[in-house]
C-alpha cells in the first residue's frame, strides 16, 4: 500500500507508521496494557484491596501456587497474600490515571504559556523563556522529589509535582515552533480582522505546534509514569491506599534479598514493558515528523 | 564582555535569592520537627525551651531573615538529628557521592563513547544494533529498577558483590574514599554501573550520531585518499570532532548526576549526601532539607552561568543580544 492510497492527514500518517513493525508491535502492546488496565476490575482474579478475600496464610508464595481459596496464583502473592497478578493490574490503573493526568495538565499549561510567550513576545517572553530555561537546567527527578516531599503524600499532590516538573518542557517546544508560526502570513492575515489575541493564539498558532508536541506528549507520559514510580519507590509518591507499581516494588524489595523475587520483580517487568512501549511509539512519531529524515 | 559577566552574576545572585526564600518557606511547610526531636512524654517546659532554642518560636519572616544573616557568613545552622553543623556533616558525606559520581560518569564515557562511535560507523551491523538496543533500554528503564535487578542478580542469586552499604576505606588527608581499597570497589561497582548506565546511553546516542555524520565529510575522504587506514581515522579525526559535544554533556551530565545520586545511594544504602537527604526528608530534618537544595541550586546556577559566559564567549552575536 502506498501514501497514495490514503487520503486524509491521518491516513498517510497511519501508513508510514505502519512501515515500522517495531512501532505498530509497541503501539499494540501499550493498547492491551491500557485495555487490561481499564478492564482491571472484571479481568483481575481477586480484588486485592479486598481486605476480607486475604488470607495471610498464602502470603508470599511463589509464583503458580494454588492458594486456599482455591485458585492459581500464576505470579504468586505478595507479603499480605495478595494475587500479584491483580495487584499488578490495579497498579496499572494509577500508575496509566497519574501519568495521563499529570501529562495532560502539563501539556496545556505548557503550550499555553509558551504559546503566549511567543505572542506577546519582548519583555515578557524574555521573562517567561528565563524561568524555563532556569528551570529545564534542573533535573526533574530532583524537582519532582523536592516538591512530593514539601506538598506530602496524596494523589493530587504528586500530580502537582510531576507537572511542575514537566510543564517546562511543552513550554519549551511550543514556544519553539509558535515562535517560528507568529512570523508567518496567516497569523498576521488572522490578527488583522477583529479576532481576539486569545482566539489567534488558540485557533490559529497552537494547532499548527500539534506536531512536535504531540511527541513530547507521548515521551513526557512514559516520564511521568517513571517519575511517579521512583517517587513512589523512595516512599514520597502515592499513599498507601493508592497501591501504583513502584510501591508494589517498594513493597517486595525487602523480600528480595531473600530470595523471594516475584514480589518486586513482576510489577518491574509491567513497568518497564509500558514505558519501553511508550517511548518505541515516541520514537517512530519523532521520526516521522521529522522533515530532516525525509526521503 | 565584562558588563555581560557582571549583569549574568547579577541575575545568578537575584536567582538565588529566590531560591533560598522559596526553598525556606517550601520546607518550613513540612511537619513539625519538634515531634521527632524531642520524645512524647517530655515535660511541656522541656518541649518550649527547645521550640525557642531552635528559635521556631519567630514569625515566618523573622525566621528566614535569621537564616540569611547566618548564610551570608557561610553558617547552615546545625542538623536537628545529627546535632552538629550541617555544612560539616554534608561535607563529610560529600566524598562518598563524589566518588561514585566520577566513577560513572567516567566509565560511562570511557565505555560509551567508543562503542557509540562503533555503532555509527557501521550502523547496520549486528554488533551496532545491540549497543543501539541496550542505549534504547538505558533511556527508558527507571534507575530505580534497574538496581533492583542489578542486587538481585549479582548480590542475591550469583552471591559474588554485596547488596549495599560502602565497606572498607582508606583515609587520605582525613577524608576517607572507597577506589583506593578493592574491598571499596566491590562495593562500589553495582552502585557505579547502575548510575552509570543512563549516561552511557546518552554518551553512545552522541557518539553514534556525531560519527555517523562526520563520516560523510570530506575531512574522511581526503584522510582516506591520503592512505590513513580506517583504525587511524576514527581515532586522529572523528574522534577529535566528535570531542566538543561530548565534552560539554560530560561536565553538564556531572552535576546532574551529583543529584541524581539520590535515587541509587537510597537502594544501595551508599552513605553519600543523596541518601542523607531522602534521610533527613523522612526525619523532617529542615536544616539538612535547606542546605542541601541549597547548594544543589548554587551547583546549578554555577554550572549554567559557565556555560553561558562560554557560549558568549564563542559567539559575539549573544553578547549583543542579551546584554
Amino acid at each position: 500500500m502506498t501514501a497514495k492510497d490514503a487520503t486524509s492527514p491521518l491516513g498517510r500518517f497511519w501508513v508510514e507508521f505502519k512501515e515500522s513493525r517495531t512501532a505498530v508491535a509497541a503501539l499494540g502492546v501499550v493498547g492491551v496494557i491500557v485495555l487490561l488496565a481499564v478492564l482491571a476490575p472484571l479481568i483481575a482474579p481477586q480484588n486485592p484491596y479486598d481486605l476480607a478475600k486475604l488470607v495471610l496464610m498464602d502470603a508470599r508464595r511463589p509464583p503458580g501456587f494454588v492458594g486456599s481459596n482455591g485458585f492459581t496464583h500464576w505470579l504468586g502473592t505478595d507479603a499480605q497474600g495478595r494475587d500479584l497478578l491483580s495487584a499488578i493490574l490495579y497498579g496499572l490503573r494509577i500508575s496509566i490515571q497519574v501519568g495521563l493526568i499529570a501529562g495532560a495538565i502539563a501539556f496545556i499549561m505548557g503550550a499555553t504559556l509558551g504559546a503566549t510567550a511567543a505572542y506577546f513576545g519582548g519583555r515578557i517572553e524574555a521573562l517567561l523563556m528565563r524561568i524555563v530555561d532556569l528551570q529545564l537546567s534542573f533535573p526533574a527527578i530532583l524537582l519532582a522529589l523536592v516538591l512530593s516531599a514539601i506538598l506530602g503524600q496524596g494523589k493530587w499532590q504528586l500530580v502537582a509535582a510531576l507537572v511542575t516538573a514537566q510543564y517546562a518542557y511543552f513550554a519549551r517546544t511550543t514556544h519553539g515552533a509558535a515562535a517560528a508560526e507568529r512570523s508567518k502570513d496567516y497569523v498576521d492575515a488572522a490578527l488583522s480582522t477583529p479576532l481576539s489575541a486569545a482566539r489567534v493564539v488558540f485557533r490559529h498558532i497552537l494547532p499548527n505546534c500539534l506536531p512536535p508536541l504531540i511527541v513530547v506528549a507521548t515521551i513526557q507520559i512514559a516520564n511521568a509514569i517513571s517519575l511517579e514510580a521512583t517517587l513512589s519507590f523512595l516512599g514520597l509518591g502515592l499513599p498507601v491506599s493508592e497501591p501504583s507499581l513502584g510501591m508494589l516494588i517498594a513493597n517486595g524489595f525487602q523480600y528480595m534479598l531473600s530470595g523471594r523475587y516475584w514480589i518486586s520483580i513482576y510489577p518491574g517487568v509491567a513497568l518497564i514493558v509500558l514505558i519501553v512501549a511508550i517511548n518505541l511509539v515516541g520514537d517512530q512519531v519523532r521520526d516521522q515528523l521529522n522533515p530532516r529524515l525525509k526521503r | 564582555m565584562l558588563g555581560f559577566v557582571i549583569q549574568r552574576l547579577l541575575q545568578a545572585f537575584v536567582v538565588m535569592l529566590i531560591i533560598s526564600l522559596l526553598v525556606f518557606v517550601g520546607v518550613y511547610a513540612v511537619g513539625n520537627p519538634i515531634d521527632v526531636m524531642i520524645s512524647p512524654d517530655a515535660t511541656q517546659q522541656i518541649r518550649e525551651a527547645t521550640i525557642k532554642a531552635y528559635g521556631l518560636d519567630q514569625p515566618l519572616w523573622q525566621q528566614y531573615a535569621t537564616f540569611l544573616g547566618r548564610l551570608m557568613r557561610g553558617d547552615f545552622g546545625r542538623s536537628f538529628v545529627f546535632n552538629m553543623p550541617v555544612l560539616d556533616l554534608i561535607f563529610s558525606r560529600l566524598p562518598a557521592t563524589l566518588e561514585l559520581t566520577l566513577a560513572a560518569v567516567l566509565g560511562a564515557t570511557l565505555l560509551g563513547v567508543p562503542l557509540g562511535m562503533y555503532a555509527g560507523y557501521r550502523p547496520d551491523s549486528r554488533f551496532g544494533k545491540l549497543v543501539m538496543a541496550v542505549s534504547i533500554l538505558g533511556f527508558s528503564v527507571p534507575t530505580f529498577w534497574i538496581g533492583l535487578v542489578l542486587i538481585f542478580t549479582f548480590a542475591v542469586t550469583l552471591g559474588w558483590l554485596p547488596a549495599g552499604g560502602r565497606g572498607a576505606t582508606q583515609s587520605v588527608f582525613g577524608v576517607e574514599w572507597s577506589f583506593l581499597t578493592a574491598d571499596g570497589w566491590r562495593f562500589m561497582l553495582l552502585p557505579a554501573i547502575n548510575l552509570a548506565l543512563f549516561k552511557f546511553a546518552l554518551m553512545v546516542r552522541l557518539a553514534r550520531a556525531g560519527t555517523r555524520e562526520t563520516m560523510l565529510t570530506d575531512t574522511v575522504k581526503f584522510a582516506r585518499a591520503a592512505g590513513l587506514s580506517e583504525w587511524t581515522i576514527l581515532r586522529r579525526h572523528v574522534l577529535r570532532l566528535i570531542a566538543i559535544p561530548i565534552v560539554t554533556v560530560f561536565g553538564l551530565e556531572f552535576g546532574s548526576t551529583l543529584a541524581f545520586a539520590v535515587v541509587t545511594e537510597t537502594i544501595f544504602s551508599w552513605p553519600g549526601i543523596g541518601k542523607l537527604i531522602i534521610d533527613s526528608i523522612s526525619t523532617l530534618d529542615r536544616p539538612v532539607m535547606v542546605a542541601y537544595l541549597m547548594l544543589v541550586a548554587l551547583l546549578f546556577i554555577m554550572i549554567n552561568f559557565l556555560v553561558d559566559i562560554a557560549y558568549a564567549a564563542l559567539d559575539p552575536r549573544l553578547r549583543v543580544k542579551r546584554a
